[in-house]
């Protein structure tokens, strides 16, 4: 199936990323290669097969009980961060 | 006595001797490091000083007595392991001023192992790629010829290991990406069962796919590492509790009724000078009495396109937490929050990545879900459930590990669809979770390439045996690159 270049446009803004016009192009192209060979899945009969979440099967997402364990490394976590302040993260204004 | 081409259990004797110190043995990589590394470009950052440090440390530690298998043997670490204090890129410009705040659990597993980081290797962005040219730092080139591709992700990992610029290095395999690497430069990968080795601090890309694992020059010394790096981890919630044998002690059991299956799927379309160096593996294994048995897996031809749903729905996922806000790349000057997260994953994100993100935000999109990523999970449920039924009859399932040896830096980076196809052998056990080895078998037009073996689920021990069984029969792993003896 091939994708049109709205559908790419809307892909990139479902997906948040800025792309140029040159790289628009390009994933109209590769995109839709991409998609004819997944494509090839239709044809797979899978009936009654229930889906696969997890290569292990039996294993599931265990809990952890609910104690203390990570000490508060605030600001070495936030020597990361492009823009703080005051010990929060600084975005462009949000609420006018 | 050549100290880069000593294995891991012979270094270590060395150590212990005292006929050579962990410091000697540190500054001896480095110096390939310095001399080798601006041709190859397998790593990203160089951490001498602190690798000093630590050999001193482990000098201090083996002088007091203490004794153990890694203890002052240097490695390299691919890039997506997050290293507390050192910047951790993960091939990307999304990550170029990421210092890590803390060390992911197969590092931390190493360094109490005494284990000295020489830097962290060059890979593709994201682990996303099979010929190391998506990385913002410039494609790792392959030793055996500087203008092939070494393989990728973990192409760093491969070429270092291959040039002998450490004695080991991590890599992670989310389709491949330790065994494609490992078998175009001619060296030993390990990627394990999935869980078996903790995904805390490894930078995610397909959460069910990714699984740490070992490039190392043998079987043996890959054993040595395992034994250092599996295990359960509480910290990592698909980590599984499942007892770790040695996997030493394991590399002394006779092949004699071990039966191989041979992957009917594999051999379809194969070019025959690599389906006549399986053949030739075959018959090493037949003359220790294994026996072999063609199985067939009619649902493995879907992998390709199972896993380029599986992995890039999950990577679009895993990867909207790059939002330039709490951590790596901002652009500048946004006008507002919108403009912000897309320029700044506009920006900080390579083609690949981009693609791939994209991908998967389109088979997750509303009207094809079900077309797609449900419709994948049932296929990846099928290939499971063949490899399941293959090892009800054989003991493991042999194949090629890539369809043709190391290709050319830029021959397939046009053509996302044909790179993906490298992977047509590999993705299989990624999919199923099952563990897989690839080891060198021969060359053709001059370029290692690879063996791979696949075994049931936990059978780390069984894989790596064989493959040493194999490689104290055969010469092909002893293989230096040209330039890099």
């Amino acid at each position: 199936m091939s994708l049109t270049r709205h559908d790419v446009e809307k892909i990139a803004h479902l997906a948040r990323l800025s792309i140029t016009e040159h790289e628009l192009q390009e994933f109209v192209t590769s995109l839709s290669s991409i998609v004819d060979l997944v494509d090839a899945l239709a044809r797979a009969s899978t009936e009654s097969v229930e889906p696969m979440a997890h290569p292990l099967e039996g294993q599931h997402q265990r809990l952890r009980s609910d104690v203390v364990s990570e000490t508060d490394q605030r600001d070495k976590y936030q020597a990361n961060a492009p823009s703080v302040q005051s010990g929060l993260y600084v975005v462009p204004r949000v609420i006018e | 006595m050549l100290l880069h081409d000593l294995s891991i259990g012979e270094l270590a004797g060395c150590l212990v001797k005292h006929e050579i110190s962990s410091v000697q043995l540190t500054r001896h990589f480095l110096a390939r490091i310095e001399a080798l590394n601006p041709s190859l470009n397998a790593l990203i950052t160089v951490t001498a000083q602190q690798a000093l440090i630590d050999a001193h440390v482990a000098d201090t530690r083996r002088a007091a007595g203490e004794r153990a298998p890694l203890l002052g043997i240097p490695l390299i670490h691919k890039d997506i392991f997050c290293t507390d204090g050192v910047r951790t890129s993960c091939g990307s410009r999304m990550l170029d001023n990421f210092i890590a705040p803390y060390d992911a659990t197969v590092v931390a597993r190493l360094k109490l192992a005494g284990a000295i980081m020489l830097g962290k290797a060059n890979m593709d962005e994201f682990a996303m790629g099979s010929s190391n040219e998506t990385s913002y730092y410039g494609a790792v080139k392959n030793p055996w010829d500087i203008t092939k591709v070494p393989g990728g992700s973990s192409g760093g990992s491969a070429a270092a290991t291959a040039a002998r610029l450490a004695a080991f290095a991590t890599g992670t395999d989310t389709g491949g990406s330790i065994r494609q690497p490992a078998a175009l430069t001619g060296v030993t990968g390990v990627k394990p069962t999935y869980g078996r080795v903790s995904r805390y601090g490894m930078i995610a890309f397909a959460s069910s796919l990714d699984q740490a694992g070992v490039i190392a020059r043998s079987a043996a010394d890959a054993a040595v590492v395992l034994n250092a790096i599996a295990g359960y981890d509480p910290k990592d919630s698909t980590s599984v509790d499942v007892p770790v044998p040695d996997y030493t002690a394991a590399l002394r059991t006779p092949l004699k009724g071990l039966k191989i299956g041979l992957l009917k799927e594999f051999f379809a379309g194969l070019e025959p000078r690599n389906a006549a160096l399986i053949h030739d593996a075959l018959k090493v294994y037949s003359a220790m009495g294994a026996e072999t048995l063609e199985v067939s897996l009619p649902s493995l031809p879907l992998s390709v396109p199972t896993y380029y749903v599986v992995a890039p729905a999950e990577c679009s996922s895993n990867l909207s937490r790059y939002d330039g806000v709490r951590f790596g790349y901002r652009c500048e000057q946004p006008k507002d929050l919108m403009d912000l997260y897309k320029r700044s994953r506009g920006e900080g994100f390579g083609a690949e990545v981009k693609r791939r993100i994209m991908t998967g935000t389109y088979v997750l999109s509303a009207g094809y879900f079900d077309a797609y990523y449900l419709k994948a999970q049932k296929v990846r449920r099928l290939i499971t459930n063949e490899f399941l039924a293959a090892f009800q009859r054989v003991d493991l399932l042999i194949g090629p590990t890539t369809p043709t040896p190391a290709f050319a830096i830029g021959a397939k980076i046009d053509d996302p669809v044909t790179m993906y196809l490298n992977d047509i052998y590999t993705i299989g056990a990624n999919l199923a979770g099952l563990p897989g080895v690839s080891l060198p078998c021969g060359l053709i037009d001059q370029l290692p390439m690879g063996l791979q073996l696949i075994g049931p689920h936990f059978a780390e021990a069984q894989l790596l045996n064989a493959a040493h069984q194999f490689q104290l029969a055969t010469e092909w792993h002893r293989l230096v690159p040209r330039g890099y003896e």
